[in-house]
């Protein structure tokens, strides 16, 4: 019997930007309140979840045609990158750097190397996810 | 690189090139080739016996580890010299006659001569190293080679067996020999033997000498064949002729003997190895000859006739450390003993190579070397039976060859043993010469039996497989030679007295160099003890062996069963059961055992220390209040957690599990983690899925029920016991803070330095960035193996999992 899943499908249109747009806060406030990387990228991976329960597998790939292997792939290159940036500047590895500015809209604002650090975790964590649960969806 | 060294290292280089000799020059026997070698060693040898016999020594050295003092110390004393010339002289008498006695197109000319020149090298470094370790390497260069010799043909099961006994027991001697050479550094700070000797007065009251003494005697008897490890001898008689005749005769059973004698003034001033050396040498000496009597196969009375000659030689070097006792006599004449010792080495290194050829032609042309069915070769092989009587009687001690004199001077050596008033020796020193003369009356028998059994009697065709006839002049030079040798020692025996046995006594002995000493041999030196005692082993020796037959039923009065090698066979396959039986005994294959195992050990091991150290300790001085949501949070998860274990389905046990993952972020949030409550919210949810999806997928048999945890004792008290110390380190732990944390640093400058005001993440990407770089990483190879894991299932098409 094919079931009607119109309600679970529009609560998640409505749902998984909101958690989405949840998971962008919570990584770049990570410096400064709760959150970070890792939890951020739980975040945006249970988004993605959300799609896929309530749509199938092919129609998620069709809608983020992304191979997720890639997505951990370059996350560790970014954190392996940012960790190497420093030796250009004769500084140890894995040091960071951060410097305000003045930035149009947003006004005064701190920029980190450090966020770039954890973008790496971030895409890490989404590709590990997702790696894991399509995989397992797939497989029969 | 010194011509000395040269001289030890080109048997290595020229066996590089002995496999090309042997692919491109088919035609011509390799052995040629390699012939070229020793007897350009032996000239260089030969050459330097002025040099060492006017007392000089030549010394060189060559960096190799110089940091750990280990160098390839080289040094040409009168020892090092008579070694270097039996090794190199022999050596090349033997390529002579393995020209001849190895097919050059059915055999694998180029491994022999491989292993062979290596034997040779190693054999020269042992005898002419001064360096301990060096020594210790060339030791075990010769017992590898030794194997790979003795199981040339590999084919033979008998060959691979008795290769594998002579490495087992000899390598058992080497490593225990290795552990007496540090002993011997340890103790006098040097591996160099001659700073050794130089040191040996202050090394004797050193605690661990006696066991360096044990350790090293281990390796000289093992290598030496001595009883009781004399059992690898007989079966490495299964390796080609010249291969018995060259190692197991002349060189590396010698290797033994030469190490006696080289730390003979190290240990010399000690009872102990006095009378080890003695005791074991006599002893192996009547066993030997005793045991060669019953032999029916020729090599193998060779065999055991080396092992009684061998602890002859041994016992002598014994008696000859009393002479350090007695410096104070006008006429030492315990180092007559020595003198013995080095005379009989020489004389035995060339009547046991003759013997050794002689039965190498007789198998060769007849194809046996039963005794029971040879016979009647006299007219047939009269050289080879000429080469053979004069070796048998050397070796039975008549005279005018050299085995009379030698055996002469053992006999004169034997008596002074009871004159001895040493180390509180009564009457027991009779024993030795006793034990000496009826061992010799042995040795008289088998020699008769070499000499006659084959050549006289009943020729008896029909059990010969070839039809004999005299062996190829080749074959029979170097026999010939090593008999002349016999005779001409035996008649002129002072040729050999000044030239090469007093350097090589004087290095035995370095104490008595100083005293002007001179050798003499003399073939007659009146009527003497000795003299009736030869007299009396003749005649025993002759009507016994004319008796043989009446008397030989002895030999079965001992049972085969208690033989030494039925000892030896039972030890190897014991130790393999007793292995097997405990490996199985406790590797069952199944990991809730070896999960015992770890947590035993784990509790064991913490509680001991807990308990050994009295490190127990409470103190509530640092304890935060107790707060109702804590006390209800706890209780919660210790209901759940117990709860999991009562569980009668998986699938409460798995939602148990994840309230009790849900209380331990509530705990976080409780305890001011927010980080943490987000991260363990979403993991734990996470976990739970998976454990789900596992529970799904388990195969629905009709044996797999539901069914709550059996109860077992075991595992109940070893989680508990696991339990308790955890929970008894964490009380002691917390209660014994010897520091303030670190983290005031963190707070302090979390901000000011890294510009974040979440100290958490600011540690996590900033200061301690690094694991986090590794964490993300093991996520990456997790979910990559978990992808590979699903994607590649190449063992089995029908295996659904």
């Amino acid at each position: 019997m094919k079931t009607n899943d119109l309600i679970l499908q529009t609560v998640t249109k409505v749902a998984s930007p909101v958690i989405f747009l949840f998971s962008i806060y919570i990584f770049f406030g990570g410096h400064y309140s709760p959150g970070g990387g890792f939890v951020g990228g739980l975040l945006a991976s249970g988004a993605i979840v959300l799609l896929l329960l309530s749509y199938d597998i092919k129609t998620v790939a069709n809608i983020l045609p992304i191979d997720y292997k890639l997505v951990v792939a370059i996350g560790l290159l970014i954190a392996a990158l940012t960790g190497t940036g420093a030796l250009i500047f004769d500084a140890p590895f894995m040091t960071h750097a951060y410097q305000y500015f003045d930035l149009p809209i947003i006004g005064h604002t701190s920029l980190h190397t450090a966020v770039l650090f954890d973008l790496g975790v971030y895409l890490v964590v989404i590709g590990v996810t997702m790696t894991i649960i399509q995989t397992i969806g797939e497989s029969e | 690189m010194s011509l000395l060294h040269w001289a030890i290292f080109s048997p290595f280089l020229a066996a590089l090139f002995v496999p090309l000799l042997f692919k491109h020059f088919r035609s011509i026997h390799t052995g040629w080739f390699v012939l070229i070698v020793p007897t350009l060693l032996f000239t260089y040898f030969f050459q330097s016996i002025p040099k060492t016999s006017n007392g000089e020594i030549l010394s060189e050295s060559l960096a190799w580890i110089p940091s750990l003092k280990v160098n390839i110390d080289v040094y040409l004393d009168g020892l090092s010299l008579l070694f270097a010339l039996l090794i190199t002289g022999i050596g090349s008498l033997v390529i002579l006659y393995s020209i001849f006695y190895l097919d050059k197109t059915k055999e694998k000319l180029h491994s022999f001569y491989v292993y062979l020149l290596i034997f040779m090298g190693a054999m020269l470094g042992l005898v002419l190293s001064d360096n301990l370790i060096v020594l210790y390497m060339f030791w075990e260069f010769t017992s590898f080679s030794s194997f790979l010799l003795i199981g040339y043909w590999h084919h033979r099961e008998r060959s691979r067996y008795g290769a594998q006994k002579s490495m087992l027991i000899t390598v058992l001697g080497g490593l225990s020999m290795l552990g007496g050479a540090v002993l011997l550094a340890f103790m006098g700070e040097t591996f160099s033997v001659r700073e050794l000797i130089g040191k040996s007065g202050e090394l004797t009251a050193h605690p661990v000498f006696n066991a360096t003494i044990l350790l090293i005697l281990l390796g000289a008897f093992t290598k030496s064949a001595q009883f009781p490890f004399h059992i690898w001898l007989p079966d490495a008689m299964e390796a080609p002729t010249p291969v018995s005749a060259y190692l197991h005769s002349a060189t590396m059973v010698k290797a033994g003997i030469y190490l006696v004698a080289r730390l003979s003034p190290v240990f010399a001033e000690s009872g102990l190895w006095l009378w080890l050396i003695a005791g074991f040498g006599i002893l192996t000496l009547f066993w030997g000859s005793f045991s060669a009597v019953k032999q029916t196969d020729l090599k193998a009375i060779l065999a055991y006739s080396t092992i009684s000659q061998l602890g002859m030689i041994m016992s002598l070097l014994g008696l000859g450390a009393a002479a350090l006792h007695y410096e104070n006599m006008n006429e030492n004449i315990y180092m007559a003993a020595t003198v013995a010792a080095v005379f009989h080495l020489i004389n035995h290194a060339t009547f046991k190579g003759s013997l050794f050829m002689a039965a190498g032609i007789i198998d060769h042309e007849t194809g046996t070397r039963d005794i029971r069915k040879l016979g009647g070769l006299m007219n047939f092989m009269p050289i080879t039976f000429t080469i053979t009587l004069i070796g048998a009687l050397s070796m039975a001690g008549v005279p005018p060859f050299n085995g009379f004199l030698s055996k002469e001077m053992f006999f004169a050596a034997m008596i002074l043993v009871t004159e001895m008033d040493l180390f509180n020796l009564d009457t027991w020193g009779v024993l030795l010469p006793v034990i000496a003369w009826t061992g010799s009356i042995f040795t008289f028998i088998y020699s008769l039996i070499i000499a006659f059994k084959p050549f006289t009697g009943v020729f008896r065709p029909e059990m010969l497989e070839k039809k004999p006839h005299e062996a190829p002049i080749g074959m029979l030079i170097p026999p010939v030679i090593l008999a002349s040798l016999v005779i001409i020692f035996g008649l002129f025996p002072n040729l050999l007295a000044s030239s090469i046995i007093e350097p090589v006594v004087a290095a035995i002995q370095p104490g008595l160099a100083k005293n002007e000493f001179h050798v003499h041999i003399s073939p007659w030196h009146g009527f003497e003890p000795e003299l009736f005692m030869t007299i009396g082993v003749i005649i025993f020796g002759v009507l016994l062996y004319l008796t043989l037959d009446k008397w030989n039923k002895i030999y079965g009065i001992l049972p085969d069963r208690f033989s030494l090698n039925r000892f030896y066979d039972a030890l190897i396959k014991g130790v393999e059961k007793v292995s097997l039986s405990i490996t199985k005994l406790f590797m069952t294959g199944y990991i809730r055992t070896y999960l015992v195992y770890i947590f035993l050990f784990f509790i064991l091991s913490l509680g001991f220390t807990l308990f050994w150290k009295d490190a127990f300790a409470f103190d509530s001085e640092n304890t935060a209040a107790i707060g109702i949501y804590e006390l209800i949070l706890a209780t919660i998860i210790a209901v759940g957690a117990i709860a999991i274990l009562f569980a009668k389905s998986r699938l409460t046990s798995i939602i148990i599990l994840g309230a009790v993952g849900y209380m331990v972020s509530i705990f976080f949030v409780l305890f001011r983690a927010p980080d943490l409550a987000l991260t363990q919210l979403v993991i734990e949810t996470i976990s739970v899925a998976l454990f789900l999806l596992c529970f799904y997928h388990l195969p629905k048999l009709p044996s797999r029920k539901e069914e709550r945890m059996t109860f077992k004792l075991n595992n109940a008290l070893i989680s508990i016991g696991v339990g308790v110390i955890v929970a008894l380190i964490a009380l002691s732990s917390h209660s014994n803070k010897l520091f303030d944390s670190i983290s005031g640093y963190y707070v302090e400058n979390a901000y000011k330095e890294a510009g974040g005001k979440n100290i958490v993440n600011v540690i996590l990407v900033d200061f301690r960035g690094l694991d986090t770089m590794f964490e993300i990483t093991v996520l990456g190879i997790a979910a990559l193996g978990i992808f590979a894991m699903i994607k590649l299932r190449l063992t089995k098409e029908d295996d659904d999992g």
